[in-house]
């Protein structure tokens, strides 16, 4: 490497703004596709258990009966494969990543709020 | 003769990225022999093969190792699909073989900063990984993930890329070329650099060969073997030659590194001018049943997975031989003769990726 070079790119870089992040004071670039971490609506979920059962690093438990859903944050991988399988697309993909943590959490619960709609009554029959 | 001593290189050593021993016979600061022993970070991937379903374990796949992720999955999709007998879209696998040189353009990026940190040239490694970034954004901006992508999927890829971001992308790219050119001059004339690895650590041409040495280690002995010769994903509609450099020491697998990412962007050049238009994915249905192996070029070389299905969800068998495996048989051929001082540069000469090689 010539000395011209090297002063060249000894100059360029200080005048350049800085290459790195002060992460985690400024938040990390972020694209719209970014997998940051999986969120969900819980008055549409309908306890399907499908994004359990998908789930490669068993980060998520669903339970039908006390109407929980539970996420590990630390075990998942952020792979979107929830996301994708969801019939009634109540997971959703944020694009911000989850704050660093020096304590380990357990999962997180959400309460499902859902409630199935009645089936409509058959009015055919009444009016005869 | 002098008398021998034993010295322990690894597993925790302040150039090694990750933890491989090596038992070191010395005489005096003659290396004479070398003993290998690997096994401090398997996981166990290969036996998760039989408890999730083959479409997710993808993902698995895609973990084995952080740097050459999208290959992974690539070689992983492509054996069931070989099993399955299923027709992907062209540009489905247009689109892989965009990421998969990609993620060669970020791995020997990423190599070629830590080899210039071994030699104690810090600047220059910092320079190395300032260019990766951008290449890791295009990643993160096409995929969603910077290092793990997940944008493979048996029967086509997750996501497609619009033609406004392909162009993008290469004229990014065009930016790039000019400061790797720069980078790369440093490692190829420099000649502080050149009187650290030339005439260090030889292969000779035949010894590779036997030892079974693959990918930049294999090329830098003089053999033109490439796993993309093989035409896999739409490499055979795309016009490369390897690249091979013949004296077979560190300065000739550093330059085949340097040299073989302009042939990338070379590679994703075409592509992006050749890709065609319609769907990246078909609809997969059944289970796989047979076996199958594939091959393909990992940046550190050939990369081997034999998949076995029995007709259910799961896969029974999932065996996979990674690139550092082989080079390592290479690595003690290497070794024997060097000064202990060279050692560092001779170990990461071959790119080594032990989280890879133990899965």
């Amino acid at each position: 490497m010539g000395i011209f070079e090297m002063v060249g790119t000894v100059a360029r870089s200080v005048f350049r703004k800085p290459a790195t992040l002060m992460y985690p004071v400024k938040t990390a670039k972020i694209t719209p596709l970014s997998r940051g971490h999986v969120v969900i609506d819980v008055s549409r979920c309908i306890s399907c258990r499908i994004c359990q059962k998908k789930c490669p690093s068993q980060a998520i438990w669903v339970e039908p009966k006390e109407k929980t859903w539970q996420i590990n944050r630390l075990r998942c991988n952020v792979c979107n494969s929830c996301v994708e399988t969801c019939p009634v697309k109540c997971l959703t993909m944020d694009t911000h990543y989850i704050p660093p943590v020096t304590v380990r959490p357990g999962a997180e619960l959400f309460h499902i709020t859902y409630v199935k709609p009645p089936k409509p009554e058959n009015t055919a029959e009444k009016k005869d | 003769m002098s008398r021998q001593i034993i010295i322990p290189f690894g597993p925790q050593h302040p150039v090694l990225p990750e933890p491989i021993h090596l038992d070191l016979v010395l005489e005096d600061e003659i290396v004479v022999d070398v003993i290998p022993s690997i096994g401090y970070v398997h996981r166990g991937l290969e036996k998760l093969v039989e408890r999730r379903e083959y479409t997710e374990y993808v993902y698995v796949a895609e973990r084995i190792c952080g740097i050459c992720s999208f290959v992974h999955g690539l070689a992983y999709c492509q054996g069931v699909e070989g099993m399955m007998k299923i027709e992907v879209p062209e540009r489905a696998l247009y689109l892989r073989t965009i990421w998969s040189e990609y993620s060669r353009l970020h791995s020997h990026l990423l190599t070629l900063g830590l080899f210039a940190d071994v030699l104690g040239f810090e600047n220059l490694f910092m320079n190395a990984w300032r260019l990766r970034e951008h290449i890791l954004d295009d990643m993160e901006a096409t995929t969603g993930g910077r290092v793990i992508q997940g944008s493979c999927k048996v029967g086509g890829v997750r996501r497609d890329i619009s033609s406004e971001k392909l162009d993008q992308m290469v004229s990014g790219l065009n930016e790039l070329e000019k400061e790797m050119k720069e980078l790369t001059e440093v490692f190829l004339r420099d000649s502080s650099i050149k009187s650290r690895l030339c005439g260090v650590g030889i292969l000779p041409k035949k010894e590779a060969y036997e030892y079974g040495a693959v990918g930049p280690t294999l090329r830098g002995s003089g053999w033109s073997i490439d796993a993309r010769k093989l035409g896999y994903a739409a490499f055979s509609k795309l016009n490369f030659e390897p690249v091979v450099e013949t004296q077979g020491d560190c300065y000739a697998r550093c330059a085949v590194r340097a040299k073989e990412m302009f042939v990338s962007i070379d590679l994703i050049r075409q592509a992006v001018q050749k890709i065609p238009d319609g769907s990246v994915e078909v609809k997969v249905t059944g289970a796989p049943d047979g076996e199958y192996f594939t091959r393909v070029e990992q940046p550190r070389g050939e990369l081997v997975h034999y998949l076995k299905g029995n007709g259910t969800k799961n896969l029974v068998r999932s065996r996979v031989r990674t690139p550092t495996f082989t080079n390592i048989p290479p690595l003690v051929a290497m070794l024997k003769g060097c000064e202990l001082a060279d050692v560092p540069v001779i170990v990461h000469s071959i790119d080594p990726c032990i989280g890879c090689a133990e899965r």
